[in-house]
């Protein structure tokens, strides 16, 4: 068999990588350990949150599909941050686990580049650094131009729980045993990382009455710029809100030891993410805290779980039982599946370039959790531009690199092959340095033209942001020329820089009915101007080092003075610019100084 | 990029000489036009002697130090112009050599040029940095060393502060679905964000005593006619500099001279009486007289004890109104005819009684203080501007909270305070950092 492209994966980061690849036109291979899981969500039952959210919606501007499949599929929709202005609102959805791998899988079937295949990948066959194909668990041999590693948790997995650790994906699904040595042994680093999940409760075994209700908005919202909303307001399914009690840290406390992560595995564990730390951890850590909220989540409109938001676990079954009767309206609850952790490798991302090819494997491009991220979002899109870059190189392109004033995407890819990571890798919106020019909002003006010159965005939605600018340049300008009289006379723009003003305020006396979204657009541009300014004036700072590039042979060894801490870190990540380098730690100031002097003196170009 | 750069590389002020230093290809083609001798005859590392003219006249008699590229202080060709002290002559020198293709050199811009043409490494550029403190006033190092692990801490408070409310707006914003997490309110923002510019306030003001030190102050000595100035002026510098008679109107260009009290350096401008005059000369030093104030860190407003207040008195009262000022009744020792309801000090120019005025100066800019060393102040050039900075985001800030800008935009603003302060003492630094390194340096240095 002969495909262009072998995504090893079917994860978030899998189906995208695939879908790219099949869109831009190559036949796609995608391996699973199992067909049925394709797009599962193992963990949390939502789609979006704080900065996630926006990263939906850059996928969706890009022509990646986790949007439009989450829009079609979703529970409950809200738009955090709403009062906190436009520059952190991000949207977030209850998922359903059961309908949106259904239709994430009937993307994929609908393509006709997707060929799939049910096995293990454990090798892969290198030629002259370059990957020319995968290894089965089977032995046999798949040959392609390029493959894309999106295995998730599942090289070396194990599942911990109490004092056992059981070899295993989540699910009881089948884990990749040899693949991360083989990596290894090619030059990789390797990280062994772990994360948790909470319980699963049986739904009718939980008593709502002593828990808060917490519904979804009232308004409608869609992640994709193509969608109307599918759900009604009054359909969705709501969540609700319990805490923890003084009886659950007692339980906890007492049976401490036998948790895995304390004492009830002996070896040392991998590093779990700081974001997300077990309820153990929790009450160890903020030992003065009285309790800990915990979210009761849907996980689907076909099946019974409810997912514990907060309560992840690896304490052993019995003490899981006593821990969620001691939550209030859980008291007589069934758990229907116990919580677990679950300890994976991952390689090192300073391995990779900005375009998510490895640094030592040409050819092969790695994304999602076996990158260090956590989180479904994280993955899908770096799974989105994986698949784009390796289709890109086959064309003999060169890779998009998304700037970190442009997309959380590429502040994500940005900080992993830059600063590499320690403990599972979550987007912040602190994380952003340009956020401001960074919106739920305006992801379609960033991006969607990106997506067109790629091939994943059609003409005709190309043509829809081409119809949606002008429309926005036009409200400005009708605004400028139009007078109101408040308390005294001014143009429609001053109007709407007052605080106390809006734009449908005065929407009537513009020359049509302007689309929502486009006036909406227009108000946040003119209300929010002198700050967007600003932004942009510090994210040309950084575009200035961002164009004096590094040759990718400099020898740091030839360059003098250099700190031996920057030396080491230069040499580990490799920079392509000023830029980059001045954001690895442990290289400072005037070890840039010192590497632009040098880079003055020995290579012309620079001069 | 290598465009000819020039500055005056001692310090401003009055010194037996003063040296112009320029620097670049066209150092050579610029000096040739307004030296009066042929100044490409001169071999490298040799001082020659000639004079600076404009035209055919001649502006000073000075020695030039040649230096040919590569083997120079920046690796270019340098020239140094070596001239008599003094504030007009050595301007006016460069201001020819500005005329003439040279631009004027930024900050430490001829170390940095050193620096980027590799003659020395960063190390030696701030040992250079170091010789420069050196070679000031040691009492003004030690001061400046000594409070400099105070102006961090104090910085690192300020600055810890704002990363404080940044901190908890961020978790506010990454899990705004936890109500046990402290939220940080627009009134909350609003509280810490006004303590935060007043004390950003108070070490800005600690800069103006920073100034003082550096460059003393400026005192003016303004009043109409024949109320004694010039006497005044002659007391204080204990010399008979300025010609006094019983003329009104016998000043009329400025006259000028420095004493050191309680070690700051206090520089007396003597200016023309004010008043209405048709003597066309006598009107230009009086129109000198009033632009001067504005310059002015003090001025001391003359009074005559022995003569009722005129219209003239009244005018520069109102003129001088928001002046750092001091009325100084002169003639003491005379009738007192003067009613004024202003506080004031009594002088006698004539009888050498100026202690009390003396005094005033002394409390009005707390002379003592500033000199024991105490103060924790900020006077170099870099920490000001970055500190006006933090003051300036802090007002944008308390701007921004009453016209309920929302806390995503708002934190721009905390953010901007937080990199000035960060910058001062180096914590954190902005992409441009070859830049602001050197501007580190003194000018012309």
């Amino acid at each position: 068999m002969n495909f262009d492209a072998i995504v090893v994966g079917g994860g978030h980061a899998g189906c995208e990588a695939t879908l790219s690849l099949a869109k831009m036109g190559f036949k796609t291979l995608l391996v699973s350990g199992n067909l049925d899981k394709i797009a599962m969500m193992p963990c949390n039952p939502h789609i979006g949150g704080s900065a996630k959210g926006i990263v939906v919606r850059e996928i969706d501007a890009l022509g990646g599909m986790m949007g439009k499949v989450a829009d079609k599929t979703l529970l409950q929709m809200k738009m955090l941050n709403f009062s906190k202005g436009p520059a952190v609102r991000s949207l977030r959805a209850q998922g359903d686990k059961v309908s949106y791998p259904k239709e994430m899988q009937r993307l994929l079937k609908e393509d006709k580049n997707v060929t799939f295949l049910e096995d293990i990948v454990e090798d892969l066959i290198i030629e002259d650094n370059k990957i020319t194909g995968v290894i089965l668990s089977t032995g046999e041999k798949i040959s392609s131009k390029c493959v894309i590693l999106t295995t998730g948790t599942y090289m070396k997995a194990d599942i911990l729980v109490g004092d056992t650790r059981t070899r295993s994906g989540p699910s009881n699904t089948r884990p990749s045993l040899f693949l991360s040595e083989n990596l290894e042994r090619l030059g990789f680093r390797l990280l062994r990382l772990k994360t948790g999940t909470p319980p699963r409760i049986q739904r009718d075994t939980i008593d709502f009455s002593k828990t808060k209700m917490e519904p979804g908005d009232d308004k409608l919202y869609t992640f994709s710029f193509d969608d109307k909303p599918y759900y009604k307001v009054e359909d969705q399914e709501p969540c609700y809100l319990t805490y923890t009690t003084p009886e659950t840290h007692e339980i906890i406390r007492k049976n401490l030891n036998k948790s895995s992560m304390y004492g009830g595995i002996k070896e040392k564990l991998g590093t779990g993410p700081r974001y997300c730390p077990s309820i153990e951890d929790k009450i160890v850590r903020f030992a003065d805290k009285e309790r800990h909220q915990l979210f009761l989540e849907p996980e689907s409109r076909y099946f019974d779980d409810i997912y514990v938001q907060g309560f992840s676990t690896s304490m052993p079954r019995d003490v899981q039982e006593e821990m969620v009767h001691s939550l209030p309206g859980l008291e007589n609850a069934k758990i229907l599946r116990y919580a677990y952790a679950i300890e994976y490798d991952a390689i090192d991302s300073k391995d990779l370039y900005p375009s998510l090819e490895t640094k030592i494997i040409e050819n092969l491009y790695t994304a999602g959790q076996i990158n260090g991220t956590s989180g479904y979002e994280e993955a899908a899109c770096q799974g989105l531009m994986a698949g784009i870059n390796a289709g890109l190189k086959m064309q003999g392109k060169e890779p998009l690199i998304l700037k970190r004033d442009e997309a959380y995407i590429g502040v994500l890819i940005d900080d992993l092959v830059t600063k590499g990571v320690r403990d599972p890798y979550r987007l912040l919106t602190s994380r952003a340095e340009y956020r401001l020019l960074l919106r739920s909002d305006n992801a379609d003006l960033r991006l969607r033209k990106y997506g067109y010159e790629v091939g994943l965005i059609s003409k005709d939605q190309y043509d829809r942001l081409i119809e949606k600018e002008n429309n926005i340049n036009k409200i400005i300008n009708e605004l400028n020329d139009i007078t109101i009289k408040s308390d005294k006379k001014m143009n429609g723009i001053e109007f709407i820089k007052r605080t106390e003003n809006s734009i449908s305020d005065i929407k009537d006396k513009l020359s049509k009915k302007y689309d929502e979204l486009e006036l909406e657009q227009a108000e946040i541009q003119i209300k929010y101007e002198g700050y967007i300014k600003k932004a942009r004036k510090e994210a040309e700072k950084m575009r200035k080092l961002e164009n004096k590039k590094i040759p990718k042979d400099i020898d740091y060894d030839k360059v003098p003075n250099l700190a031996s801490e920057a030396r080491v870190k230069l040499k580990e990540v490799r920079p392509l610019s000023f830029s980059q380098a001045s954001r690895i730690s442990g290289v400072n100031p005037s070890d840039i100084a010192i590497l632009s002097v040098y880079m003055k003196r020995y290579f012309d170009e620079y001069k | 990029m290598n465009d000819t750069i020039a500055a005056i590389s001692t310090a401003t002020g009055v010194g037996a000489i003063s040296i112009v230093r320029i620097s670049g290809d066209e150092a050579f083609d610029i000096v040739n036009k307004i030296f009066d001798r042929n100044i490409y005859s001169f071999k490298s590392n040799t001082i020659n002697y000639g004079h600076i003219i404009e035209g055919d006249k001649i502006i000073d008699e000075v020695l030039v130090s040649i230096f040919l590229a590569p083997k120079t202080y920046t690796k270019e060709d340098i020239i140094e112009i070596n001239s008599h002290g003094g504030i007009s002559v050595t301007n006016k020198i460069l201001e020819l050599l500005l005329t003439n293709g040279a631009r004027l050199a930024e900050p430490g811009e001829f170390t940095k040029r050193a620096f980027i043409n590799g003659r020395i490494d960063l190390i030696e550029a701030e040992s250079v940095m170091d010789l420069i403190d050196a070679k000031t006033e040691s009492a003004r190092k030690m001061a400046i060393n000594g409070v400099y692990g105070r102006l961090s801490k104090k910085i690192n408070k300020l600055r810890d502060k704002a990363l404080d409310i940044v901190s908890n707006i961020e978790v506010n914003i990454d899990y705004p679905e936890y109500e046990d997490i402290e939220v940080m309110t627009i009134e909350d923002i609003k509280k810490y964000s006004i303590e935060l510019n007043e004390e950003i306030d108070d070490l800005l003001k600690t800069s103006e005593s920073g100034k003082l030190i550096k460059e003393g102050i400026n005192t003016v000595i303004i009043g109409r006619p024949n109320v004694g100035k010039s006497s005044l002026l002659n007391r204080l510098l204990d010399e008979d500099k300025a010609i006094v008679t019983d003329i009104p109107g016998t000043t009329r260009d400025i006259v000028e001279g420095s004493i050191r009290l309680n070690g700051i350096l206090i520089n007396f401008l003597d200016t023309a009486g004010v008043r209405k005059t048709t003597n066309t000369v006598e009107k230009i030093g009086v129109e000198k007289s009033l632009s001067l104030l504005e310059k002015a860190d003090l001025v001391l407003l003359v009074l005559n004890n022995n003569e009722e207040l005129t219209n003239e008195d009244r005018d520069l009262l109102e003129k001088t109104k928001d002046k750092k000022r001091i009325i100084v009744v002169n003639k003491s020792d005379l009738d007192e005819k003067l009613e004024l309801d202003l506080p004031y000090v009594k002088v006698s120019a004539e009888k050498n009684d100026i202690e009390e005025l003396l005094n005033k100066i002394n409390e009005l800019f707390k002379l003592e203080d500033i000199n024991s060393g105490d103060m924790t102040y900020i006077s170099n050039a870099r920490e000001v501007a970055l500190l006006k900075q933090a003051k300036e985001s802090s007002e944008n800030l308390i701007n921004a909270l009453e016209n309920g800008i929302p806390i995503d935009m708002l934190e721009i603003d905390i953010r901007n305070i937080i990199d000035s302060l960060g910058e001062i003492t180096g914590e954190s630094y902005d992409n441009e950092l070859i830049d602001k390194l050197f501007s580190r340096f003194c000018l012309g240095k």
